[in-house]
């Protein structure tokens, strides 16, 4: 395993997390295969990238070639063009039956060796490998949001995950100047069975009309010293997939800690979905 | 609403209970951040119906609010002339 080499990278779900894992990737001089169900999604998430990086350059932030990092990034709506690949992230929406069937389908077109590393917000990675039977090449990745500027990620070994793979995984990491912390499998792993807590609470206290959104992440701002308020963070992650990940964690633990906010689920009943939408929490 | 209008709305949003001159320098006095960079574009973008090219991303486009109006003049000008030249 030590002599495998990853050279490109295959990304399934051209999303948030999945636009910001291929700009990382692109950035990093990896060949980028993006898939996604939807031209138009795939189009959105190119110019996002596009914008990003031309950003970046403005801020000085780093200095990337533009057309150069774009031009690694093939755009496909066909699983096909995945079957050279070295390594998958797969960014789908957190519904364990939609992402098991991708696997299936898209296993059999990777190459053997290929390494699958699930960028899933709660699912447990077992949950997914045990079902699969490459099982042992099979490792959660949690890139966390907004990916390109993220230095630290937790890898999740599942009950079946080689060590191999583990080893792999974090030289790859490594090698995108991304450090990570190994962990072991449990629904949400670390980050999320945290920061949904505080999302949720956070959005409970709109909803009572203790605090207003600037206040409630003021203090966790200035006080806590976060670089971002609880609030801000749903916004950029999306009202969706926040409300999304915390029934899963709910599914899991059935603790009334994780019985999600109705704030929440009325945001995305009216379309409010945060940064992607224009208007969350607050407006962008 | 006239353009320096809109963008110092925008701009509230960020900086509550500041008023900010519109020849102040946002980035130099730290008054904003990368984050709130990337919302600015989408703002623009979306508020005035203009797409910014690789040439527009240049720090002093988005320095003051003065600069930031210039920028989006000359954009909506251009897309008016290629609609001008296109009907012609």
């Amino acid at each position: 395993m030590g002599e495998y080499k990853v050279k490109s990278v295959g990304i399934l779900g051209a999303g948030v997390m999945g636009t910001g894992v291929a700009q990382k990737m692109a950035q990093c001089h990896y060949d980028v295969v993006l898939v996604d169900i939807s031209n138009e999604i795939l189009q959105k998430s190119l110019l996002t990238i596009k914008k990003n990086l031309m950003l970046n350059n403005m801020m000085k932030l780093s200095k990337f070639n533009v057309e150069e990092t774009i031009n690694k990034i093939l755009l496909t709506t066909d699983c096909e063009e995945l079957r050279d690949v070295d390594v998958v992230i797969e960014n789908i929406p957190e519904k364990v039956d939609v992402k098991l069937n991708l696997y299936e389908k898209v296993s059999k077109i990777c190459k053997q060796e290929c390494i699958f590393m699930v960028n899933t917000s709660c699912i447990p990675i077992s949950r997914i490998a045990n079902a699969l039977s490459f099982s042992d090449k099979v490792i959660g990745v949690h890139f966390l949001n907004p990916v390109p500027a993220q230095k630290i990620s937790e890898v999740i070994k599942g009950n079946s995950t080689s060590e191999d793979t583990v080893v792999l995984t974090q030289e790859f990491l490594k090698s995108i100047d991304i450090e990570s912390t190994v962990i072991n499998d449990s629904p949400g792993f670390v980050t999320n069975r945290l920061s949904h807590l505080f999302m949720n609470e956070a959005a409970n206290l709109v909803m009572e009309g203790i605090a207003e959104p600037e206040q409630i992440d003021l203090i966790f701002t200035k006080g806590f010293h976060h670089e971002m308020g609880p609030l801000h963070t749903a916004d950029l992650i999306g009202i969706d997939t926040v409300v999304d990940s915390i029934d899963i964690l709910y599914s899991y633990y059935h603790d009334s800690r994780y019985v999600c906010s109705p704030c929440l689920r009325k945001m995305v009943e009216k379309g409010e979905l945060g940064i992607k939408s224009g208007k969350g929490f607050f407006i962008y | 609403m006239q353009i320096k209008e809109k963008v110092r709305e925008f701009l509230s949003r960020f900086l509550r209970n500041y008023n900010v001159a519109d020849d102040e320098n946002l980035f130099d006095n730290k008054l904003v951040n990368s984050l709130f960079a990337m919302q600015l574009i989408v703002f623009i973008e979306r508020e005035f119906e203009i797409a910014l090219t690789n040439d527009d991303f240049q720090l002093e486009n988005f320095q003051t609010i003065n600069s930031i109006a210039t920028l989006i003049e000359l954009k909506k000008g251009s897309v008016l002339g290629e609609i001008n030249n296109g009907g012609q």
